[in-house]
């Protein structure tokens, strides 16, 4: 068990997971595998979303990139990280509109970490310990990936697409009930603010609502992921 | 074959910040006003509080004229390109950019309409630095100021006068030079953050004071007061407190029924007749292509499309460019010294989530000439500005103060403890003219329409350089006197494509050295005039955008005043 698998809440390593669940990687399809009840998975059943229906990525690279932004922003004792606020979802809609121009970056790049992976770790990105993830991605982040001339610049696309993805307005896909925004303790989106709410030791209560909930918002909504 | 339209008096290319205040002295003068702008209307209801849409992917314009035209950088005629950004700092619409700029509405100081003729007479020739080609304006604040005024009334600026007819009041900045009134409004209101600020500075014996915004700080003129709700910075207000020609004076200028607006319409080209006069201006409206004949020009477009719009109009009369026949458009460029900045991290949470870029504290006590520059190697100063707003994606991507990597658990752990509690200051500094920056046409890259985008050649000398330093340092100082635990210092940066992009047709009285006269008229085409910042000659240390709008009423009421002798 990895340092990292011991600082879980439920002590419940990744590997043994994935084991359970076969070859499939991420875990986050564990909800839609292992019944309610089933012990000790249970907890992280709760903890993790399903995955929603892909709209731009195969499976394959869903189950990396679901992987990586798991590391990018850990789900561990300060909260909640990218896994909850799906801010793989947030990417793999937005590859289809806003960010398309990147689809193919992302199909390169993910084949790229797995091939990496295999070659460094001897398992697909997904399949590695926690540890051995954070040992891919820093060696992506250095360029010293060998085999994977400009993976600097694939992994500051995709930290910086997870960031986005955590903290955007719900409304893109990420976020997911806030989980971003209250992590970093912002107090939400507001129409009008009073004087009081600026003041050095205001306790602002967080609003969660997106801004299309704002009904003055809702009629021009952008297209999703645009 | 271009479709020819009804002759108008006045064309005017582009309706944003500089334009759409042209409009209404004209229109109110009774001249018939063609204003065509490349964007769209926007409603109050396309300004949502999106961070992501407005501050990552260039929204809110729909229409992305300027996002295919960015122009490229290099920092000299020898060495290799920049990267050129995905999306251009300016937007279309009607209204451009005041949609969604922050709206701090400064008047120049007096010095920076002397920066040549003050720098010799105090410190000497020789202390203007080597290279540059810097010049008075043709006139001194005294000129400008009834136009200021104008412009702060229409638009609606708050703000907190220091010098009104020469009497000094310290709420206000005790450096300005004199107004003949108080601001319209009065400033907006401070914040916990810029208090705490306010008090460090007074204990350094400095002056802090309030900044001077185009945002309504209370109901003026049926527009509501501002919300504060955060989103301000490149998102537009849904209320119509940010003072926006949109919002402003186009609407009052259409309601004299003078004006007529063109939306989606793309200038291609400037046209001249056969005594080298304009003759009006070709655009595109979808795949439709018409001419507009008018008796004036007025190009108000930004200054980088001035620029290129002009050297895009050559024609036999002109062969290298428009107004070009002393080889002047394009040269004296200069952008703002206003990257290098400084980061400050507290030990405590400073509650900066809402509020806007121009709610914020000014010091101005090193800024231009007002303080001593003999023992210094530079001239000018900068405006020390600090300011609550603070959007969850750009907190989340604040610096680490290298105290923790930039991912994993470390890093949450220390966004989750620190987002709100660091703050960037802006910094805003004298830039100067050099002979060696300049702008021209890309030789490579175009628009989608096959015409070259504007090529930036230009790079920050040692005075701008010089004085980053010290202005930082000043900033620094300011930081740690408010209980600052860690600061630090961002590089100058590169003279990119940016929002304060001044010069390329500088107004000046020699037309050896300058584009337009001291009335913003073209000093080879009569009946061309030019807006926007690309007519300043300095840049002073503040905001372009109220002197912009404040020559652009003097420019159009010199018009309405002239009109037989300029029309012809």
């Amino acid at each position: 068990m990895s340092q990292d698998d011991a600082s879980r809440p439920d002590g419940l390593s990744r590997r043994a997971l994935l084991g359970r669940v076969g070859a499939a990687g991420a875990f986050v399809a564990l909800t839609e595998v292992l019944p309610s009840g089933t012990g000790d998975a249970d907890a992280q059943t709760r903890r993790a979303p399903a995955r929603e229906p892909l709209e731009t990525l195969t499976q394959a690279e869903a189950d990396t990139l679901d992987a990586i932004t798991a590391r990018l922003i850990p789900t561990d004792s300060t909260g909640p990280g990218a896994t909850e606020a799906r801010a793989a979802h947030y990417i793999d809609r937005a590859l289809g509109g806003a960010l398309a121009g990147f689809r193919d970056a992302y199909r390169a790049g993910l084949a790229g970490v797995d091939a990496y992976a295999q070659a460094a770790k001897g398992a697909p990105f997904a399949r590695l310990s926690a540890s051995d993830q954070d040992a891919v991605l820093t060696d992506l982040e250095r360029n010293t990936a060998t085999g994977f001339a400009g993976s600097a610049g694939f992994f500051n696309l995709v930290l910086a697409h997870t960031v986005q993805g955590t903290f955007s307005d719900p409304f893109y896909g990420g976020n997911r009930n806030f989980a971003g925004w209250d992590l970093i303790g912002y107090p939400g989106v507001r129409l009008a603010v009073t004087a009081d709410l600026q003041n050095l030791d205001a306790k602002t209560a967080p609003t969660h609502m997106s801004a299309y909930d704002y009904s003055m918002f809702s009629s021009r909504k952008p297209a999703h992921g645009h | 074959m271009a479709t020819e339209l009804r002759r108008t008096d006045v064309v005017i290319v582009g309706l944003g910040a500089t334009g759409g205040v042209a409009a209404l002295p004209l229109a109110q003068a009774g001249l018939d006003v063609v204003g065509l702008e490349a964007g769209t209307w926007l409603a109050p209801a396309d300004l949502s509080p999106d961070e992501l849409r407005n501050n990552f992917r260039g929204w809110p314009q729909s229409v992305q004229k300027a996002n295919r035209e960015v122009p490229t950088h290099r920092p000299n005629a020898s060495a290799p390109y920049s990267a050129r950004p995905a999306i251009h700092p300016m937007m279309n619409a009607v209204g451009g950019t005041t949609l969604h700029y922050w709206a701090q509405s400064w008047r120049l100081n007096p010095w920076d309409f002397k920066v040549a003729s003050e720098t010799r007479r105090r410190y000497g020739a020789s202390k203007l630095p080597k290279g540059t080609t810097v010049e008075d304006w043709p006139f001194g604040l005294d000129a400008l100021e009834p136009y200021y005024d104008k412009v702060e009334v229409e638009i609606g600026v708050s703000g907190q006068a220091g010098n009104i007819s020469g009497k000094i009041d310290a709420r206000g900045n005790i450096f300005e030079g004199p107004r003949a009134r108080a601001y319209p409004m009065p400033p907006l209101r401070g914040t916990g953050f810029t208090e705490m600020m306010a008090g460090a500075a007074r204990s350094l014996g400095w002056h802090p004071f309030p900044g001077p915004a185009a945002i309504t700080s209370g109901r003026y003129e049926g527009r509501s007061g501002c919300v504060y709700h955060g989103y301000c910075n490149r998102g537009g207000c849904h209320v119509s407190a940010k003072g926006s020609t949109a919002v402003t004076t186009i609407p009052k200028a259409q309601r004299t029924k003078r004006l007529t607006v063109v939306t989606e319409a793309h200038v291609t080209s400037i046209d001249v007749d056969g005594q080298g006069r304009v003759s009006g201006v070709t655009y595109r409206k979808g795949n439709d292509e018409f001419f507009q004949p008018a008796s004036v020009v007025l190009l108000a477009s930004y200054t980088y499309e001035n620029v290129r719009l002009l050297l895009l109009s050559a024609s036999k009369a002109f062969p290298n460019g428009l107004s070009n026949n002393h080889g002047q458009v394009g040269r004296h460029y200069f952008s703002h010294n206003q990257i290098a900045t400084v980061n400050a991290l507290f030990a405590r949470n400073l509650n900066t989530w809402y509020g806007l870029p121009a709610q914020g504290m000014a010091v101005d006590d090193w800024a231009d000439d007002n303080f001593d520059h003999g023992a210094l190697d530079f001239i000018g100063g900068g405006n020390l500005w600090v300011y609550s707003d603070r959007r969850p994606i750009a907190a989340a991507n604040m610096s680490t103060f290298g105290r923790a990597p930039r991912w994993g658990a470390q890093w949450k752990a220390f966004i989750k403890e620190n987002a709100d509690r660091a703050n960037t200051a802006y910094l805003q500094r004298t830039t100067l003219p050099y002979e060696d920056n300049y702008l021209d046409l890309d030789p490579d890259v175009k628009d989608p329409l096959g015409f070259p985008v504007c090529r930036i050649t230009a790079d920050y000398k040692e005075n701008e350089r010089r004085l980053a330093d010290f202005i930082q340092d000043k900033m620094v100082q300011w930081y740690r006197a408010a209980g600052a635990i860690a600061t630090e210092k961002t590089p100058v940066g590169t003279m990119g494509p940016t929002t304060h992009a001044y010069g390329g047709t500088r107004m000046g009285d020699n037309a050896e050295t300058n584009v337009v006269d001291r009335w913003g008229f073209s000093h080879e085409v009569p009946n061309l005039g030019v807006l926007g910042a690309s007519v300043m000659g300095t840049s002073g240390a503040r905001n372009p955008t109220l002197t912009a709008q404040a020559l652009a009423w003097r420019t159009a009421e010199h018009l309405a005043m002239n009109w037989k002798s300029i029309a012809g």
